[in-house]
Parts: structure tokens; sequence; C-alpha cells
């Protein structure tokens, strides 16, 4: 055992670090954590990436990954977190892509991987429904056989970003008189231009709009669309969530948000003293901290589990709790560190249009909003419950 | 970076768990623990025998030319066993002065006797007043010619009933809490003006209040230089801290398997409780701390080599960790066995006994939570700088 990088890997880091220092777009310093920006403020580190062929770094490398250990990797996010990064959405290069290159057939992985990889194309994805959230497996929207074509029916909601995508991956019910409900679903990419969709926004309490419901009405979609078999779409999602489960621990992006709060605690004031000195404040940092060390050596654990050709397992389940428990009180202590001025909302303010918000400190203007905002990580990729209903069955064995 | 333990360490933990395994049982542990001694030296032999003793030291010194790591996988198996004899006081920390810090004379009369197991060291550090800090002292050792003579008292001396010898700290010099003017000896618990008193502890050990009057000691009872202990017993407590937290490892996840175990026995309203959703999260909730507290106990140990600052912050944090994830699996353990967790009988309860007094060894959560605070903010400082 030892924490040693190689040579190798202290020049990669060196070679990633000055790589994203030249071409990490300046207007988008610090704004990693942001839901609010543009289709193209979204896409234009993705875009860069992909003309280097490092925005998928975990495929395969015949599909475009970059053959990196998961040490590289690991520095790699950690280098990116330096400066908040805005990373390729998981949607397509995590989600969707390791279905189709795993289960989908040549002609699927020739049309998508490349403008996932590119950026080209924006993905979203359609799981949940009104009536299945936890319980995903009772969703209800139909893909009904015609001729070449499954025609679609039904509701989707929570799809994030759906008002920028270029096309959905959507678990639809193909066999209506299946034994169970994981048995009789389908795993359909759809185009999202396709007539009969409409993208309805849902406002969040943060006040953005992040997060959309998703109508079909007799949308048909060329049975091609298919990845794998008819009626295994559950397995398919399953795989896809063990993949969401493991890039969610969020590690160093958390470091550096930790960086930005000890930066917050040393500029404000409690009776003239920076905040920081203050011990009940200073404590809950370092238990934060020290919380976050745990998961990082946790993350690595999992690692060097992973390179020695161990998948993610359902140990990918502790880094999804924890990962987010901390985003949680990170944003939950930023909040407390801006004291008062956690208060002015920016959003349409001023009236003017101008992007100046003029009221209480820079650091200040997300901090209410953000941690709004951050509830939704214990809830979404499959609540902190539901992980723990999978580690009592595929650990605990109970 | 590589978390891959060697041959020689999977061997050591393989062939110690058969030990424990065969001779180390429940029923057994729980005769040695009311005996008249409470321990077992033949054990001790035999640990001797398979070369635990000398796992960690370098084949220079004649040991084995292992590391902490070692140390770390003897303390976890150690943990899982309940086992009661002093790895800790005389390997990690008596064998640590030595070997950070000890002269070749002290080395070949003192290091090969630990590491042969024909000897036993307590290490004396604690004090009634000092609480957990190493540099509250009120024991002093005087200048006596070229030697010293001590006065003090040492409080709760893990395994001194079993010692044959004493690493003691003391104050040559400075100030009651000043950093400076610490030193450490070696004293024979058998010399004149050295008295115990000799008790239980709660957990099934054994420990000594130790009196120190007017007790000569020679030049060559000193380690390292006089007056500069001070980062010597933090580095070797460190060292403890680290070894330690892998007992509790050890301990937490036997802890845990037993209550899951009991849990798909035990019936309630018709069903296993383990059946039930309520407990099942919770025992879910055992298992992530008892994990994040492997990771902190592999990052500690891997960081004791490091500067000063970051091996320091790496021990508090892994001893928060431990002590807040000890409490909390420990305690669950009792109360998802229900009545029987409270019984002398079940060998759970003895695993929580254990990891509550982990808690206040080498430092207590809120100890190592300021510790680890200080750090931080010297480390900004020295970042703005």
């Amino acid at each position: 055992m030892n924490l040693e990088f190689s040579p190798e890997e202290v020049a990669f880091r060196a070679e990633v670090r000055a790589f994203i220092e030249e071409n990490y777009p300046e207007e988008l310093k610090d704004m990693g954590s942001r839901e609010d920006l543009t289709r193209d403020q979204f896409l234009a580190w993705h875009k860069v990436l992909g003309k280097k062929g490092w925005a998928a770094p975990a495929w395969p490398e015949k599909y475009g990954g970059t053959g990196w250990t998961s040490t590289q990797r690991y520095i790699w996010s950690e280098e990116n977190a330096r400066v908040d990064a805005m990373m390729p959405l998981p949607f397509g290069v995590s989600m969707v892509a390791p279905v189709i290159y795993t289960f989908g057939n040549e002609e699927q992985k020739a049309r998508y991987l490349p403008k996932i990889l590119s950026g080209e194309e924006w993905w979203c994805q359609g799981y949940s429904e009104p009536g299945a959230g936890s319980d995903l497996a009772s969703l209800k929207t139909t893909a009904v056989r015609d001729g070449d074509h499954y025609v679609i029916n039904g509701q989707k909601t929570w799809t994030t970003l759906a008002q920028h995508a270029d096309w959905g991956f959507f678990l639809c019910r193909t066999d209506p008189n299946a034994a169970k409900p994981q048995e009789g679903i389908s795993f359909i990419l759809v185009d999202m231009n396709t007539p009969g969709i409409e993208v309805r926004p849902i406002i969040t309490i943060d006040g953005g709009h992040e997060v959309n419901e998703v109508w079909l009405t007799d949308v048909r979609v060329p049975v091609e669309n298919r990845v794998g078999e008819e009626n295994q779409g559950w397995t398919y999602a399953k795989f896809l969530l063990a993949h969401e489960r493991s890039g969610i621990a969020g590690v160093a992006r958390s470091k550096r948000g930790i960086e930005r709060l000890r930066d917050i605690a040393s500029t404000e004031l409690l009776e003239g003293e920076p905040l920081i000195k203050d011990d009940s404040f200073a404590r809950k940092i370092s238990q934060l901290e020290i919380d976050l060390t745990a998961l990082e050596f946790t993350e690595l654990r999992t690692l060097a589990r992973e390179s020695e050709g161990k998948g993610p397992g359902p140990e990918s389940s502790i880094l999804k709790v924890k990962g987010t428990e901390i985003q949680q009180r990170l944003t939950e202590l930023t909040l407390e560190a801006v004291g008062s001025y956690g208060a002015p909302y920016f959003r349409g303010f001023p009236e003017d249009g101008s992007n100046e918000f003029p009221i209480g400190p820079d650091y200040a203007h997300h901090a209410g909003p953000n941690y709004f905002n951050f509830r939704k990580t214990s809830i979404y990729g499959g609540s902190n419950e539901i992980q723990r209903n999978i580690i009592t069955k595929m650990i605990l064995g109970l | 970076m590589d978390f891959n333990f060697t041959e020689e360490q999977t061997m050591i933990r393989d062939s110690l768990a058969r030990l424990i395994r065969e001779q180390y049982d429940f029923d057994t542990r729980m005769g040695v623990v009311k005996s008249e001694s409470g321990w077992r030296p033949e054990m001790w032999a035999q640990f001797a025998e398979l070369g635990l003793l000398m796992a960690p030291f370098s084949e220079e010194d004649g040991g084995l030319g292992g590391d902490p790591i070692d140390s770390m996988v003897v303390m976890e198996e150690f943990g899982k066993g309940l086992v009661v004899e002093p790895f800790v006081p005389s390997v990690v920390c008596a064998g640590g002065f030595l070997k950070h810090a000890g002269t070749a004379a002290q080395k070949e009369e003192h290091l090969q006797a630990i590491m042969g197991g024909a000897s036993t060291f307590a290490f004396a550090y604690a004090e009634p007043r000092g609480r957990y800090n190493l540099a509250d002292l009120e024991t002093t050792a005087k200048k006596d010619g070229s030697g010293y003579v001590l006065n003090g008292h040492k409080s709760v001396v893990i395994g001194a009933p079993w010692a044959d010898k004493l690493v003691v700290t003391a104050r040559t010099g400075g100030d009651r809490r000043d950093a400076g003017g610490i030193s450490v000896f070696i004293v024979d618990k058998g010399a004149d003006g050295v008295t115990t008193r000799d008790y239980p502890t709660v957990d099934g050990r054994r420990a000594s209040e130790v009196y120190l009057e007017n007790v000569s000691v020679g030049a060559g009872a000193l380690i390292g230089a006089e007056g500069e202990g001070l980062p010597l017993i933090e580095q070797v407590v460190d060292e403890a801290t680290a070894a330690t937290c892998a007992e509790a490892v050890g301990a937490m996840g036997v802890a845990h398997q037993m209550t899951v175990e009991y849990s798909r026995q035990r019936k309630q309203f018709g069903t296993p409780i383990g059946k039930f959703q309520v407990l099942q999260h919770r025992m879910v909730d055992m298992f992530m701390e008892h994990e994040q507290s492997i990771s902190m106990t592999y990052m500690a140990t891997l960081k004791l080599g490091e500067d000063a600052v970051e091996r320091k912050k790496a021990a508090s944090a892994a001893k928060v960790r431990i002590g807040q994830s000890g409490r909390f699996v420990g305690q669950e353990s009792i109360q998802i066995h229900g009545g029987m967790g409270m019984t002398e009988e079940l060998a759970v309860g003895h695993y929580f006994k254990r990891l509550t007094m982990i808690d206040s060894e080498f430092g207590n959560v809120d100890h190592h939570m300021r510790r680890y605070t200080e750090l931080s903010a010297t480390d900004l400082k020295a970042a703005a700088e």
C-alpha cells in the first residue's frame, strides 16, 4: 500500500493542468455548479474536450475513451475541479453511451456515440413518471408496435435539461401483460423533435428551470431505435443506474467547494474577527472535511477494485449516499456563512436586465438557491433510501 | 497509488486470524479476562513466534522489514478477536520510541526484548490533570549527576500490570503545558520508588496508576534529546492512534456482522426482525460507518511518514471519524440485539465496550476535532504567507 504517484502520473497531472489552463473558457470559470447556463455555455468545455479526445475518459478506447488508468481519471477530475469546470453532462456521456456500447448494435454505436463524444447532440433521460419515482418499474408510458414503428404515449417527469435536448432515452412498457412489472419494459431512443412531444418546464424551489415534464402523444419512433432486446429494458436501466452512481460522489468538486467555503468564512466577520476563527463554525468545516476525506478514500478503494476488473457494484451506493450528504452539507454551510446576504434574490433583478447584481458580496448570490437546489441530490439517481435498500439486499443479504 | 497488501502482510493476517480463531474464542477470552493476571503470557509468546512483534521493524533493527501497515493488519485482527494483549503499548509505542530515537545500545537492550516477546512495555504518558494534552505534564525528571530523578503520577497506564518496563514522559524543563522541556525515559517497573495500583478496565483489560517517587535512572534511560521529546511523542502517539483505529475497524466489523446475523435469526411479529426496513437501513448505516472507518484508517496509516502537519491532520481526522463511527456502530449493535445485547453472556456487548473505550484512548473526538481545526488554521496561515 502507498499513496505515491508515479513519475508518469505526476507528468500526466502537469499535462492536463496545462491543457485546462490554456483551454478552459474564461467566462465559465467558477460557474460549474450553476444550473442557469445557456446551451452554449453548458457545451463549451465539452466541445473542447471532444476535439482533444478527452470527453469520455471512462469509455472503452475503441469507442473514443482515453484508456486512462483509474488513478489518471482521479487526477483528471481533481484538475477540473480546481477551476470548477463545467464537465460534459452525464446524460449522454455517462448514462446512455455505456448502454449503447454495451447492449446496442453496430449501427447504433456508429450513429450515436460520435455525436455524444463531440457534444453535437444533447441527451435527456426519460425514466421517472408522475406515478413512478422510486418505484420506477411501475412506469406506465407505453410503446405499441405498429409496423416498423413504436407508437409512444405517456408522460415523463423530472427530465433534466430536456429543454435543450436533441435526443432522449426512454423506458416504455412494450408488454402490458408481463408477469412482473420489471418485465415488459424496453429501452428506446427518441428524437426529441418528433411530432407529439411536448416539453413543459417545472420551476423548482430555487427558482430555476432545470427539470421538465415531457408529454408524449402518439409519438412514432422507428423500431430500430430500441436498444437491445424488446422487454429487456429493465436490465439496461439497472446497468445504467450503477454507472450513474459511481460518478456521483463528486469528491474533487466538494474539495473545491470547501476551499471556497473557507475563503468566504475568512472574509465574513463575526465580532470583528473572521468567521473562520469562530470555534463552532471552524469545527463544522472540519467535520465536513473529515467526512469528505473518508469518502475520498472509499472512492479510491472502489477505483482500485474497479481497475482490477471488478465493475461498479453495490458499494457505489455508499458513494452516492455519502457524496450527496456532503454536497448538501456544503451548500448548507455556505448559506450559513454568508449570513443575511443569503436572502436577496437575484433572478430577474435588477429589472433593467443588466447582469450585475448589486446587492451583497458576489459569493452570496447563489448560496440560497444552491442550497435549495441541492436538496435534489439525495432524491435523484435512486433516492438515498433506495440506495440503502440496494445495500440491504445486495451486501447485507437481508 | 496502491491499496493492495503485500504477500507477507496477507500471511500475517491469515496466520493471526487462524490463531485467534483456534485459541482466542469468546469463552476463552472471558476466562482470561476474569483470571488473576488478566492476560496470557503464553499467547504473547505465540505472537512473538509468528513474528508479529517484529513485523513493523526494519531488518537493520532485527525486524522483518515491515512498516505501519503491518501494525494495522495485526491490530485489525486483534480488534476482531477482542485481544487484550498489549501490542500497541509494547510494540507500537515503546518499539516506536526506540525505532525513531533509540541509540544502538538502547535498541540492543530493549528493542530485541520487545520483538522477541521477552519483555513487555507500557506507555505511561497520561496524567490525572492533563486530559489528552501530551505536553500537560506535572511529572518531573531532575538532572542528578549523569542521570535523572523522576517524580510524579501517571494515570490509566494500559497494560502496566503485565509490563516489566515503562516508557515515561516527564518534564526536564519549562512550565506545565510548554512544548519544550519534555523528555522520554525508560523506567524499570521494579526500580526503587515505583509503585503501582493495578486494576481491571471496563473493557476487559488491565491498567495501573503509576506513582514515581524519587526514582533514579541512568543517562542511558533517556530516549532522544533531553527537553525535545514532544515531537517524538506526537509521532509515536499518531502511530498508536492509527493502530488503534485499525483495532476499532476490526471490532466494528464483527459487531456489525453479529447484528446482521442476529436480525436474521430473531423473530418478532412472526417475522425475522431483519425484514423490517427501519432496522435494515440502520444496519446499512452501520455498514457505511464501518467502510468509512476502514478508509480513514488506511489514510492515516499511509500518511504516517508525511510531514508533521499532514501526518497529524490525518491521524486526528481518522480518530474523529473512528470515534463517531465506533459509537454509532456500538450503540446500534446493542439496540438491534434488544435485551440480549444487554447481557454479559453475549459477545456483542463486549465489542460495544471496547469501541467505547477506544474513543478515549490517545484523545477523543472533541480533542482531535480541536487539533484538526487548529492545524487547518496553521495550514491556511502558511498558505497565505
